[in-house]
C-alpha cells in the first residue's frame, strides 16, 4: 500500500505525462510518444489510486471487474470503428464521460465518508460541487447522445428550432437555480435528492434542446464544444472530491475543447453564442434556414469522368479540396490512387483541408492519413489559398460552403465573411457533386455556376474511380 | 428521326474556315445528330476528308447533295445567293448574316420559310451565352495573328535582349480598342515581350488591359464610353479632340500600332491620319483590324499590306482564314454549344424554344417569318462596386494567443475576472482556493499547450482528451471501498454499484480513446 505522499507525488507525474502527452500532438512525428506518454499517464494514476489509501482491498474484485467490462468495450469499438465514424465516436465517448461525472457526483452526494470532518463553509462549497458537477456531467451527457444520433444520421440534421426557446432555457436555469438553493438547505440526504434529481432532469432535457436546435454544419463546432464540456465535467468532479489531478486533468481538456470551438468559430465567422444559441443564420437577424429550399440559379457546365482525366494529366498543379461527401461516399482511398497516379506523372498534387471541413475538427486529415496520404501534402487553409491562382485544376470532392464565393462576395450571404477556399481562382475548378442541392447552409453557390467551372455529377466514389480509370488508360 | 447535320465548303473568296473539325463532329454524333460534310470542305483547315469520315461523317461530293439532304447546315461566312437557292424548303440554318447589313438575304431566306440562327446575333451579355459566342472566338484568334502580322512585317525583336553584340530595346505596341481582339492582342504582344500600350473609350476595360500586362493610356477627357453591350459608343467633338492628340503622340513613339475599333452599324472610326503614320519613325507597322469596315486608318487598303510612308500598313480582311484550323475548331465548338442547347433530350432533334433569352436573340427567321431583330436585350447592369470585401480573418501564428483584442475589451475582461477573484478570495475557504489556484494556473498550461497542436491532428487531439477525461475513474475508484467507512450509516450498495458503473463507463473511454488515437496517429506518414 502506498502512502498518501506517494500517490500525490504520482499524481504530479501523471498531470505533467498529461501535459507532454497534448504538448506531442504539435506535430504528426512527436505525435506517437504524446499518446504513449498519456497512456503512462494514465496508467500511474489509476494504479496510485487503486493502491493508494483511499481504496481498500475489498473493491479490488469489483474494480477489476468493471475495467476488464469497460476496457474491452473500449478496445473493441477502438479497433472497429471505421475512420469516417470517427466523429460518431468522439461524441458517444463524450457521453459517457458526462454520465460517469453524474454517477460519480450521486455516489459522492449519498456517501458520508465524503463530508465527513468539514465544516459549514466547506460543506456548502462542497454540495454547490457536486450540484454543478452533476449539471455539467448530465448537459454533456445528453447533449452528446444527441450529438451522436445526429452524427450518425439517426436524427436528421436540421436543426429543430422549438417557439421561444430562448426562454425555455432561460426558464430551466431559473429552475436549476431554486432547487440548488433548496439542495442546499436539504435537512437529510433524502430532502437534497429531490433538488437535485430535478435538476439533472432539467441539464438532460437542457442538453438534448441545446444540440437539437444546432444544424448539421455546426458539428465541428458541437462536437468540440461537448469535448470541452466533458473536461469542465471532470474538473468540477476534481473540485467535489478534493482531488488535484482531476482538477488539472479537467482544465486542460475544458480548456482544449474551448479553443477547438473557437477555431471552428473562427474558421465560419461564426460567434460561439450564436452556434450554441442554434439555427444556421438566425442569429442575426438574416434570412432564416427555411431559406434552403431557395432553387439555386443559372446554369452549370457539367464533365464527364473522362474529360476530367483528360485535364488532371495536362495540368502541373492541382489542388484537391475534400468535404464531407468525401466521407459519406468512403472516396479517400479512390482519391489516394489517383493522388498516387498523378504524382507518378509529374503533377504536383496537394490537399486543401478547410478547418470545419467535415463533422469534426481535424475529420478530413484522418480520413486522408487513413487512405496513406502523406500529410506533408496536405494543408491547411491558410498555407495554400493563394496558390489557386497558379493552380490548374482545383477539384472540389463534395464540399460545398467552404468554397462558396459568396462568403466573399456577398455581404447579405448567411455565410458571408467566412474565410473559404478560393477554388475559383484556380484555371479550372471541378466540383463534385450528387446533385444541384444547396450545402448545410441552405445557400446557393455561386460558384457551380461560373464559367472556369465544371460538375463532376454523381457518387464521388464512384465517379473518382471511373476518373481513375481513365487516368491509368 | 435524328437529324442530318450538313457541312458545305466554304465559297467566299480567301475563306478557308469550315464550320466544325473531326473532334467536333465526334461531339454532334454523340448528341444523336447524323452529320454531312461537303467532300473537300475542312482542306483548307488542314481536317481532311478522311479525318471527319473516321470521327463518323459521311462525306458528300458537291454542294447540291449536302445542301439537299441536311436538315440544318453549319456555315461560317454569310451564304450566298446560289447557296441559299440551295437551302432546303424548311431547313435550318446556322452561321453568320449579319442581318442589318444584309436585308435581301434575310428576305431570300425567308421565302425559302427557312428557320435561321445567326450567330452574330446572339445576346453576349447573358453568361451563358458565352460559350456560343463565335464573334469573340473568331475576335480572340484575330487579336493574335494580328500581332503576328505585324512581328512578321517588323524588322526587329519584339522583346528587348542583351546580347554580346550590344543591346537591343523591345519593341513599344500600341493597341487601339481592347475589345475581345484588342486584348487578345495585347496579351500576345506582351507575350513576346513588347511594351504594351492600350487604349479604349470605355473606361472600365482598364484593369483587363493591367491584367494581359498592357498599359492602359487615358484620353485626358471625361466621357462614359460604354455602350450597349459591351460595345463602345461614338463619342463627342471634344472627346475625339483629345483622342487625337492622344493617338498623335503615341504614333510618335511606339513602333507598331494594331487598331481594332468598331462601332456596331457604323464604319469604323477613323483613328489614325495620314499625318500621324507619316510621323511614326521609318519601319513601323500598323494592323488595321477593322480594314474591312473602311479602316481605322486612313491609309489602309482593304485586304493588302501595302508601304506609305515608310510604314507598313497591314490592311488584311481574312486574319481569320490565315489561322484556320485555330478559328474553326474555336468556331466549331461554339456551334456545338449552341447545337446543346437546341438538343436538350440528346436525341438528335432540336427545339428553337424561343422562350430562352439566348435562342431568341440568335433566331432571326423562324419557320420563314422574320424575328429580327429580337426585343431589346437588357443592359449590362453597372459594374458593382467592389463589394467590400469581408477584413481576412487574422492569419493566426500557433502558439500565440487569440486575436489581439481591443484595448477597451481587454481592460472589461480584467475588470471582471478581478471582481470574480475578489469574490472567490472573500468567501471561500483556504482549502478550495488551494484548488481553486490549481485550477486556473491548469486553464492556462491547457490554452498554451493546445495552440501548439496542428490543426492536422485535431481529430486525434479530441480522442486523447477523451481518453484522458476518463480520469474521472479516480473519482469512482475512491468511493468503491474507502477506508473508515465501516460503522457509518452508508449505502453500501447504492455506491458501490454507481461507481462499478462509473469505472465501467470510464473504462471505456480509457481503453478505447487511447487505442482509437493510437490507430490514427500511426495512419499519418509522409
Amino acid at each position: 500500500m502506498m502512502s498518501a505522499s506517494l500517490a500525490t507525488v504520482s499524481y504530479i507525474g501523471a498531470t505533467i505525462l498529461f501535459i507532454l502527452s497534448l504538448g506531442g500532438l504539435s506535430h504528426p512525428e512527436s505525435s506517437r510518444r504524446g499518446n504513449l506518454y498519456g497512456m503512462i499517464g494514465m496508467t500511474i494514476a489509476v494504479l496510485a489510486t487503486v493502491f493508494g489509501p483511499r481504496v481498500t482491498m475489498a473493491g479490488m474484485p469489483w474494480i477489476i471487474g468493471a475495467m476488464l467490462v469497460g476496457g474491452s468495450v473500449g478496445l473493441y469499438a477502438a479497433r472497429k470503428v471505421q475512420m469516417t465514424q470517427m466523429p460518431e465516436l468522439v461524441a458517444l465517448m463524450h457521453s459517457l464521460v458526462g454520465l460517469a461525472a453524474c454517477l460519480v457526483g450521486f455516489a459522492n452526494y449519498i456517501d458520508p465518508v465524503a463530508a465527513m470532518n468539514l465544516s459549514s463553509a466547506e460543506k456548502a462549497i462542497h454540495e454547490i460541487e457536486i450540484y454543478v458537477g452533476i449539471l455539467i456531467g448530465a448537459v454533456t451527457f445528453s447533449g452528446s447522445i444527441i450529438a451522436f444520433g445526429k452524427l450518425s444520421g439517426k436524427i436528421g440534421g436540421k436543426p429543430l428550432l422549438l417557439p421561444a426557446r430562448h426562454w425555455l432555457n432561460l426558464l430551466g436555469l431559473l429552475i436549476v437555480i431554486v432547487f440548488g438553493y433548496q439542495f442546499l438547505h436539504a435537512e437529510s440526504i433524502n430532502a437534497g435528492m429531490i433538488g437535485l434529481t430535478v435538476m439533472t432532469v432539467i441539464a438532460l432535457l437542457f442538453g438534448i434542446h441545446m444540440v437539437m436546435a444546432i444544424g448539421g454544419a455546426d458539428m465541428p463546432v458541437v462536437v468540440s464544444m461537448l469535448n470541452s464540456y466533458s473536461g469542465w465535467a471532470a474538473a468540477a468532479t476534481g473540485f467535489m472530491l478534493n482531488n488535484d489531478l482531476l482538477i488539472v486533468t479537467g482544465a486542460l481538456v475544458g480548456s482544449s475543447g474551448a479553443i477547438l470551438s473557437y477555431i471552428m468559430c473562427r474558421a465560419m465567422n461564426r460567434n460561439f453564442i450564436s452556434v450554441i444559441a442554434g439555427g444556421f443564420g438566425t442569429g442575426g437577424g438574416t434570412a432564416p434556414a427555411a431559406s434552403g429550399d431557395a432553387q439555386p440559379a443559372g446554369e452549370v457546365s457539367p464533365i464527364s469522368a473522362v474529360e476530367t482525366a483528360e485535364l488532371l494529366r495536362e495540368s502541373k498543379n492541382v489542388i484537391i479540396v475534400p468535404g464531407y461527401g468525401m466521407a459519406v461516399a468512403q472516396a479517400q482511398h479512390t482519391v489516394y490512387e489517383i493522388t498516387q497516379a498523378l504524382r507518378e506523372m509529374g503533377v504536383n498534387v496537394r490537399f486543401g483541408i478547410h478547418p470545419v471541413a467535415g463533422r469534426m475538427p481535424g475529420h478530413m486529415n484522418v480520413l486522408l492519413a487513413e487512405a496513406k496520404v502523406p500529410y506533408d501534402i496536405v494543408m491547411e487553409m491558410d498555407e495554400l489559398n493563394e496558390d489557386f491562382p497558379d493552380t490548374d485544376v482545383a477539384i472540389v470532392i463534395g464540399a460545398n460552403d467552404i468554397v462558396n464565393p459568396a462568403a466573399q462576395d456577398d455581404p447579405g450571404s448567411p455565410i458571408a465573411g467566412m474565410p473559404v477556399l478560393e477554388v475559383w481562382k484556380a484555371k479550372t475548378s471541378i466540383v463534385m457533386k450528387r446533385s444541384m442541392a444547396s450545402g448545410y447552409a441552405g445557400v446557393d453557390n455561386p460558384l457551380f455556376y461560373k464559367e472556369n467551372n465544371r460538375m463532376l455529377f454523381g457518387d464521388a466514389k464512384k465517379m473518382l474511380e471511373e476518373v481513375f480509370v481513365a487516368l491509368k488508360a | 428521326m435524328p437529324l442530318m447535320i450538313g457541312i458545305p465548303r466554304e465559297t467566299a473568296a480567301g475563306e478557308k474556315r469550315v464550320a466544325t473539325v473531326p473532334e467536333v463532329v465526334e461531339k454532334l454524333i454523340k448528341l444523336g445528330f447524323k452529320v454531312a460534310v461537303e467532300s473537300g470542305a475542312g482542306e483548307a483547315a488542314n481536317c481532311s476528308d478522311d479525318a471527319y469520315r473516321a470521327a463518323g461523317a459521311e462525306i458528300i461530293v458537291g454542294a447540291p447533295k449536302l445542301w439537299a439532304e441536311s436538315d440544318i447546315v453549319f456555315k461560317v461566312s454569310v451564304p450566298t445567293k446560289e447557296e441559299v437557292g440551295l437551302l432546303r424548303e424548311g431547313g435550318h440554318l446556322i452561321g453568320f448574316i449579319w442581318p442589318a447589313q444584309n436585308p435581301e438575304l434575310m428576305q431570300q431566306l425567308a421565302a425559302k420559310k427557312a428557320t435561321v440562327l445567326a450567330i452574330d446575333c446572339l445576346p453576349r451579355m447573358l453568361s451563358r451565352a458565352q460559350k456560343m459566342d463565335a464573334l469573340t472566338s473568331q475576335a480572340g484568334v484575330a487579336g493574335y495573328r494580328a500581332v503576328i502580322e505585324a512581328a512578321n512585317a517588323f524588322g526587329r525583336f519584339f522583346n528587348g535582349q542583351i546580347t554580346a553584340a550590344g543591346k537591343v530595346p523591345p519593341a513599344k505596341v500600341f493597341i487601339a480598342g481592347a475589345g475581345v481582339a484588342g486584348l487578345a492582342a495585347i496579351g500576345t504582344a506582351a507575350g513576346l515581350g513588347a511594351i504594351v500600350r492600350a487604349n479604349d473609350t470605355r473606361a472600365e476595360v482598364a484593369d483587363q488591359v493591367k491584367s494581359l500586362g498592357g498599359e492602359f493610356v487615358k484620353v485626358d477627357y471625361e466621357e462614359e464610353g460604354g455602350g450597349g453591350g459591351g460595345y463602345a459608343k461614338v463619342m463627342s467633338e471634344g472627346f475625339q479632340q483629345a483622342q487625337r492628340e492622344m493617338y498623335a503622340k503615341q504614333a510618335k513613339e511606339v513602333d507598331i500600332i494594331i487598331t481594332t475599333a468598331l462601332i456596331p452599324g457604323k464604319p469604323a472610326p477613323r483613328l489614325i491620319t495620314a499625318e500621324m503614320v507619316q510621323s511614326m519613325k521609318p519601319g513601323s507597322v500598323i494592323v488595321d483590324m477593322a480594314a474591312e469596315r473602311g479602316g481605322n486608318c486612313e491609309l489602309t487598303e482593304p485586304g493588302k499590306a501595302v508601304v506609305k510612308h515608310g510604314v507598313t500598313i497591314v490592311g488584311y480582311t481574312d486574319l481569320n482564314s490565315r489561322l484556320a484550323k485555330q478559328s474553326s475548331t474555336l468556331y466549331g465548338t461554339n456551334l456545338f454549344r449552341l447545337t446543346e442547347e437546341l438538343c436538350k433530350t440528346k436525341d438528335g432533334n432540336i427545339n428553337v424554344n424561343m422562350e430562352d433569352d439566348a435562342i431568341r436573340g440568335l433566331t432571326v427567321i423562324k419557320d420563314g417569318e422574320v424575328t429580327w431583330p429580337a426585343p431589346a436585350p437588357k443592359l449590362p447592369p453597372a459594374p458593382k462596386p467592389a463589394a467590400a470585401k469581408p477584413a481576412p480573418a487574422p492569419a493566426h501564428g500557433h502558439g500565440g494567443g487569440g486575436a489581439p483584442a481591443s484595448a477597451t475589451k481587454t481592460a472589461v475582461m480584467f475588470g471582471i475576472a478581478a471582481l470574480l477573484f475578489l469574490l472567490v478570495g472573500a468567501y471561500a475557504p483556504a482549502a478550495f482556493l488551494g484548488h481553486f489556484t490549481v485550477f486556473v494556473l491548469a486553464c492556462f498550461v491547457g490554452y498554451m499547450v493546445v495552440w501548439n497542436v496542428t490543426p492536422a491532428l485535431h481529430t486525434p487531439l479530441m480522442s486523447v482528451t477523451n481518453a484522458i477525461s476518463s480520469i474521472i475513474a479516480i473519482g469512482a475508484l475512491v468511493q468503491i471501498a474507502p477506508p473508515l467507512s465501516e460503522g457509518l450509516d452508508r449505502p453500501d450498495a447504492w455506491i458501490r454499484w454507481l461507481a462499478v458503473a462509473g469505472i465501467a463507463l470510464t473504462a471505456v473511454n480509457m481503453f478505447g480513446g487511447f487505442a482509437v488515437t493510437r490507430r490514427m496517429l500511426s495512419m499519418f506518414r509522409k
